[in-house]
């Protein structure tokens, strides 16, 4: 075996507080578990966030409908690749798509994965880019991206009104079926945690509805700094309407997230079962730092605090761009804690609930630090591509954020 | 007469469907009112079970040495198909549990025994569950539950992503370092299918383990748990262990 994974556990083993059972020494999920939900959450909550404007006609955020469609799709190109990495046979995976037992709610990945981005996310991105598309494979001063306009069109190339018009439906009938496959790819995330009896700490029915809220604020957090990152590179001003307007929405996913996580906690203190000492030695303890200070003070109650106060007091532009920046990048931050906290914190106690195993994270190797930094850069490489072959920003000329 | 035989048919269809609904329902009611489901080794035979009797443990350890051997796991401390906690509760409430090295190499001495109000020695390993939590969630079919009712991971299918071992509540699955797949005790399928017995069985020196078919009325491990009263590991789960304990403390988790 492993000359560096027998010293790792050794190591861990003389940090055992308590009693635990002997194969709980070994952490089964790593960080890459850890970006998993983080990313998928990010995909479900940046396609939330476009569906407002394409199915509840929410013209303010329409300067971000398209960003939050790419973002969407450079999330979710990666978000297989922790779940790969961490599989003891990658060459096996697809295994998991020829044989999926019908039982498992991780068989179900594949499929759920597949639909959402095949039938809905790729599908809604042509039909939106399809006119620009054909434009550019025309006008584009480029031969090469001049071809690969070309493919890109997939030789669709009437922009007729009537046809633009077909597209536009069919966009509209895709993105109804897209917000609840984006509400089942991230619910189904959560219950594959809520769904584990054995493991107290994630055996809930809220944990889809959380994961699912908690989704949405990351997402919309994500885009909306985007959009002030791209517009400040682009040298363009950002549609205060337009930030107000997600203001609202990232107000609102935050006040539910939180709140249903405040409910599951009141109903496990209150019921204070068997495995309620445990949970509460571990919140005061090894989670003290990235639970109750990072998840909830710093990552929910701050920016519930700075958002609330931009929407209802109405301070000056620039305090309000600081302060939805300010909010996006603390909860950022928060949800991807609240994530950490959920799958380190299921692994930490034993299900002896006598004791408490700690984790060590490795710099390199498959499922070291580094690994988790280039899956957590990726997307943002994915996405500048994006940016640079569909730029979603509004035709020159026309100010951006204008209204319909 | 359209009008008639639509008519017809409907109330045809209709009085079926009614009667096909109560009939279920009254099946339903009756099973209700038993409560009593047929273990499925009333139906197939063999069906292998297991017990221990705690009052004879004496921690000798060397059931999980012989396993280690017999099943090729690794000797590092982490790996464990089976393992044997020790239990010591003091007078005043206070209660220790561990299980260095899984009992292999004995257990340092306890620091004050004048203080103990009672110790005893609990081997753990598969419960052979009938609701097997970890089949249940193998997103492949790698771990399954054999005819016999033993549950098995098909090494050579698994994929490595050790949901399974973060499903089963007993914590008797480890993720092998070599392999890289999940691994688990197989209450020695190869011996069992042999007419052995498994080797944590055969070398216990007191008689606390056994295994055998639960199909048989004359067995072993029928008799024992007829004559005794047994209980099973976190029974509210749900997921009936066929794995029984004689002599159990409220302590043993």
């Amino acid at each position: 075996m492993d000359a560096s994974l027998s010293h790792a556990l050794h190591e861990v083993l003389g940090k055992v507080v308590g009693f635990i059972y002997p194969n709980e020494i070994e952490l089964q999920w790593s960080i890459l578990i850890v970006l998993y939900p983080y990313i998928t959450g990010l995909v479900a909550g940046a396609f939330i966030l476009a569906s407002l404007e394409r199915v509840f006609n929410v013209a303010a955020v329409k300067p971000t409908y398209r960003l939050a469609l790419l973002t969407a799709l450079a999330f979710l190109i990666v978000a297989p690749l922790p779940l790969n990495l961490h599989l003891g046979h990658p060459e096996r995976a697809f295994n998991i798509l020829f044989t999926p037992n019908p039982s498992s709610a991780m068989a179900m990945f594949g499929f759920v994965y597949l639909w959402y981005l095949m039938a809905v996310l790729l599908l809604e991105v042509w039909l939106d880019y399809r006119k620009d598309i054909v434009g550019w494979s025309k006008s584009d001063p480029n031969p090469v991206k001049r071809f690969l306009y070309r493919i890109g069109s997939f030789g669709v190339d009437n922009v007729s009104p009537r046809s633009l018009e077909i597209d536009d439906k069919l966009g509209r009938a895709i993105t109804l079926i897209g917000l609840p496959s984006a509400v089942l790819l991230h619910g189904y995330v959560g219950f594959i945690f809520g769904s584990i009896k054995a493991n107290p700490w994630w055996s809930t029915p809220l944990m889809p509805v959380i994961f699912l809220f908690s989704a949405m604020a990351s997402g919309i957090a994500a885009v909306l700094l985007l959009y002030m990152v791209t517009s400040a590179l682009r040298r363009r001003p950002v549609s205060m309407d337009c930030l107000d307007t997600i203001g609202k929405y990232f107000l609102t996913a935050l006040i539910l997230a939180f709140s249903l996580e405040m409910l599951e906690t009141l109903q496990k203190t209150y019921e204070a079962e068997e495995h309620f000492d445990i949970l509460s030695l571990m919140v005061e303890g090894r989670l003290y730092v990235s639970m109750v200070l990072v998840q909830v003070v710093l990552g929910a109650l701050t920016p519930m605090a700075l958002l609330s106060w931009a929407l209802a007091l109405r301070p000056s532009e620039g305090v309000r761009k600081a302060f939805y920046a300010a909010s996006a990048v603390l909860s950022l931050i928060g949800i991807f804690a609240m994530r950490w906290n959920v799958v380190m914190g299921g692994q930490l106690f034993s299900k002896s609930l006598r004791g408490f195993t700690t984790f060590k994270i490795e710099l390199v190797g498959r499922e070291g630090l580094l690994a988790a930094g280039v899956v957590l850069l990726l997307p943002f490489l994915i996405l500048a591509v994006l940016l640079y072959f569909l730029p979603p920003w509004e035709p020159e000329g026309s100010p951006a954020g204008s209204k319909d | 007469m359209r009008t008639l035989s639509r008519r017809l048919f409907l109330k045809v269809s209709a009085s079926a469907a009614a009667t096909l609904a109560l009939s279920k329902l009254s099946t339903a009611l009756a099973w209700a009112e038993g409560f009593y489901r047929e273990p499925p080794w009333k139906r197939k035979k063999p069906y292998w079970g297991f017990g221990v009797d705690i009052e004879k443990c004496i921690g000798c350890g060397r059931c999980a040495d012989a396993c280690k051997t017999e099943n090729d796991v690794p000797r590092e401390p982490f790996f464990f198909r089976t393992w044997v906690e020790r239990y010591a509760v003091y007078k005043d409430g206070q209660v220790d549990v561990d299980s260095p090295n899984g009992g292999i190499d004995g257990y340092p001495a306890l620091q004050d025994p004048s203080a103990l109000a009672k110790s005893f020695f609990v081997p753990k390993l598969c419960n052979g569950c009938e609701n097997s939590p970890c089949v249940q969630v193998c997103p492949v079919g790698a771990t399954f539950k054999t005819e016999d009712g033993v549950v098995l991971v098909d090494k050579e299918y698994c994929i490595g992503c050790r949901y399974c071992i973060q499903a089963c509540p007993y914590g008797t699955r480890y993720f092998h370092p070599v392999l890289k797949v999940a691994d688990k005790c197989s209450m020695c399928y190869h011996r069992l299918k042999r007419g052995l017995d498994t080797a944590c069985v055969e070398v216990c020196p007191t008689g606390a383990r056994l295994c055998g078919d639960l199909s048989d009325p004359g067995s072993g491990i029928s008799k024992f748990r007829e004559n005794n009263k047994v209980q099973a590991l976190k029974v509210h789960m749900g997921t009936e262990p066929k794995l029984v304990y004689k002599g159990m403390d409220k302590e043993v988790r």
